[in-house]
């Protein structure tokens, strides 16, 4: 049975569930609600649960196993000299697969009866061009090996999705079952279905953690292939970026990348933080109400923009605009690619998140400690200055930290703005890259994963995780450490 | 209501500190305060007692210019300040508030060291000139406010780590230290429990040598212990004037009796 019906009929035992065991719940209780334990929706989301939930655990579970356990069986027919024939194990059982497959869309589309599909054999049928009718390409001429690995798979498969039809459909009639028997006016069902609601919202945050720990570790198995082919204190302490795809004379150090994107990330907050600070400050402690409701959506807008668009924008206008009145003149450069290009557009791009944080830190700031300064004759100004700032501080750094994070991490500005030639040096409008930009780059195009080259990028990757995670780590702590020192 | 005659009733002067002539208050389309005439006499402890929401709070806030700092606030009348009208353009609201210091319901210290609190006026005001003035400054205002002893060996832990009297006490230090004339206090006690209560009731009569203290209060027993001058607030009118002990012994207004009698408020 495809897997769709088992999961519509066990969904409609479900639903069947939680009308029978409403209607059994409000007939033990004859018909009076206020007799029953829980309400009466509650008897019939737990006869659901039960239906349900086990079944499709099982069903999930099957799913992955099953072809686990007939790939192994098959595995064992496959003799070592049809292996040396086709060069590895795994190419001789993609073969199987796709024999197996071809076979079941043949059936499909009437070009074989299931009978002749069983019986045909490789002495008196070119397999290899009746599947081809079919639309299933096989990359050479089927063995009889090969064609009864592909029979036995079949063959496995179809006693393994019987089975699991079968277990799937017992496990929710016995759940069903099993909670029914269980509904009587006493029986708690409140509590059973609050648990359930728990373990589903303990799932989603498992998931959300175990998927961090799930990239963490792809990174780390990479890198750790990087390091068995590249030295890593080279890749740390390198100061030259130079990959040559052709040789092994690749140079792949990291201190011109780092200093990048250290670089355009530290112009990018010299903008943003004095910008977005000054901006919160006028939004949470002089604009008036009028103003406020206007002009803090327009602010946020920033935030809307796609950072493409600020690339663009980079590219177009300010690059242009920087070498012609600044670089120039001052004889500081040609290029109009440049750190400060994409520094100033990347620190536009951030003013909305030290702004936007930075206006909710200080309106939680308590009036009383305005009042008290108002109070001792301050002006609004050195209120700010001396009261507010240093109670809002743990904040306003934790909210600059995230935005430093977000820095580091930014592509497509530097891209466009910056440039792709990896380089150490101190002068802002000459062009530089950073980490990021040259992660794309070693993953774009053919790239052969086996390569220093490529693999590098998993290195690079891991080592912009660390940093912006020891940042937010860092924010995190900040902001835990000092909140609430006024209340 | 014994404990009223606990306090002697006398005047010391009579000069007046601050003179309030028909005084309305707005609220937006609120009318909160309505036509109120009060004199605040020098070296003397004034109570405004009233049921919530008359009115006493919003009054005892015109007087430091307080109700600037809400947009939609609007006052009209006169309130002199030594023959001075406070509301006249020429007047610098917060210079005003140097003269007048508040203290408010909930203890405000800012997340500060005790001493950067209580130096925090004299440094905006540059009232010391150099760090030994300024010393003077804290420990003269911090033995005002009865916190000296408790607080000396700690004037650089942060002034929130103080308990709920002690904070009180702080901020009437921090408003003490600015060398005001005028000490307004908006239920300064409201958050305190028996014993700070009767601390701070204690320290207000020891200012009283020094300033002229306003205090807003909800508790009868308070103005009758504490203070010499008494005005009873209802719906934003002043209700009765008066010295302390005639208005709780000999109310001349039915609405003053039914309050402290608690049959209003």
């Amino acid at each position: 049975m495809p897997l769709l019906w088992i999961l519509v009929i066990v969904l409609c035992l479900g639903v069947a569930g939680y009308v029978l065991g409403r209607q059994r719940a409000m007939a033990s209780a004859g018909g009076d609600r206020r007799i029953l334990h829980s309400l009466p929706s509650y008897y019939g989301a737990n006869v659901s649960i039960f239906t349900i939930v086990p079944a499709l655990l099982v069903l999930t579970i099957w799913l992955f196993v099953q072809p686990v356990v007939i790939e192994r069986q098959v595995t064992s027919m496959i003799t070592d000299t049809a292996i040396e024939d086709a060069g590895s194990r795994g190419l001789v059982m993609t073969d199987v697969r796709r024999v197996a497959e071809g076979l079941e869309v043949a059936i499909e589309q009437g070009a074989l009866t299931s009978e002749e599909a069983q019986n045909i054999r490789t002495e008196f049928t070119n397999v290899r061009s009746r599947l081809g009718e079919v639309g299933v390409a096989l990359g050479g001429e089927v063995t009889p090996e090969v064609l009864d690995a592909a029979q036995r798979y079949r063959e496995l498969n179809r006693i393994g999705n019987q089975m699991m039809t079968i277990v799937v459909l017992i496990l929710a009639a016995l759940g069903l079952g099993y909670a029914y028997a269980r509904t009587h006016q006493e029986f708690r069902a409140r509590n059973t279905v609050e648990y359930a609601i728990l373990t589903i919202l303990v799932l989603a945050s498992t998931i959300a953690i175990l998927t961090t720990v799930g990239i963490v570790l792809s990174m780390l198995f990479e890198t750790f292939n990087f390091f068995q082919l590249y030295p890593a204190q080279d890749f740390f302490f390198g100061t030259e970026w130079a990959p040559t795809f052709e040789s092994d004379a690749s140079e792949l150090g990291l201190l011109p990348l780092l200093w990048g994107t250290m670089y355009v990330s530290v112009i990018a907050l010299l903008v943003a933080v004095p910008i977005g600070l000054f901006a919160a400050i006028y939004m949470a402690e002089y604009a008036s109400a009028r103003v406020r409701s206007f002009a803090k959506p327009l602010i946020e807008i920033l935030a809307g923009i796609p950072t493409i668009v600020y690339g663009l924008f980079a590219l177009i206008t300010v690059g242009p605009l920087l070498r012609d009145y600044f670089a120039e003149p001052l004889g500081l450069g040609t290029s109009s690619s440049s750190v400060m290009t994409a520094g100033i557009v990347m620190g536009i791009m951030l003013i909305p998140f030290v702004s936007s944080l930075s206006d909710d830190i200080i309106n939680a700031v308590p009036q009383s400690l305005r009042d008290g300064s108002f109070g001792l004759g301050a002006t609004h100004s050195e209120t700010v200055k001396q009261v507010i700032l240093p109670a809002a501080l743990p904040g306003i750094v934790g909210a600059i930290l995230l935005a430093a994070s977000r820095a580091i991490g930014e592509t497509m500005i530097v891209v466009l703005g910056a440039g792709a030639a990896a380089r150490l040096d101190l002068n802002p409008f000459e062009a530089m890259t950073t980490v990021t930009v040259k992660i794309v780059g070693q993953l774009t195009g053919d790239t052969d994963f086996s390569s220093p080259e490529a693999l590098v990028a998993f290195a690079l990757g891991l080592t912009l995780f660390v940093i912006t995670l020891g940042l937010n780590v860092m924010a995190l702590y900040i902001v835990r450490r000092y909140r609430e020192q006024y209340e | 209501m014994n404990d009223m005659r606990a306090v002697e009733r006398d005047v010391d002067t009579n000069d007046l500190k601050i003179t309030a002539r028909g005084v309305d208050v707005f609220y937006g389309d609120t009318h909160a305060i309505k036509d109120v005439d009060v004199d605040i006499v020098d070296n003397t402890v004034t109570a405004f007692i009233g049921p919530s929401g008359c009115g006493k709070s919003t009054f005892l806030r015109c007087l430091n210019r307080m109700n600037d700092t809400i947009d939609v606030a609007r006052v009209e009348g006169s309130i002199m300040l030594d023959g001075e009208d406070i509301y006249d353009p020429k007047v610098d609201p917060v210079q005003l508030r140097a003269k007048v210091g508040m203290v408010f319901q909930k203890p405000n210290p800012f997340p500060k060291s005790i001493y950067d609190n209580v130096a925090y006026g004299p440094r905006i005001h540059g009232l010391a000139k150099d760090k030994a003035a300024l010393d003077e400054i804290v420990e003269k205002s911090l033995r005002r406010a009865a916190l000296w002893d408790e607080a000396k060996d700690r004037l650089d832990q942060p002034g929130t780590g103080l308990s709920g009297g002690q904070q009180q006490r702080l901020c009437i230090a921090r408003a003490v230290a600015t060398n005001p004339e005028v000490l307004l206090m908006d239920e300064p006690c409201s958050a305190l429990d028996p014993i700070a209560t009767a601390q701070i009731e204690e320290l207000i009569d020891e200012l009283r040598s020094r300033y002229s203290v306003v205090i807003v209060t909800h508790s009868m027993q308070q103005a009758a212990r504490v203070s010499q001058k008494t005005a009873f607030f209802h719906l934003g009118e002043l209700v009765e004037f008066g010295e302390t002990g005639h208005i709780f012994t000999n109310p001349s207004d039915p609405r003053t009796e039914s309050y402290i009698t608690g049959r209003i408020g």
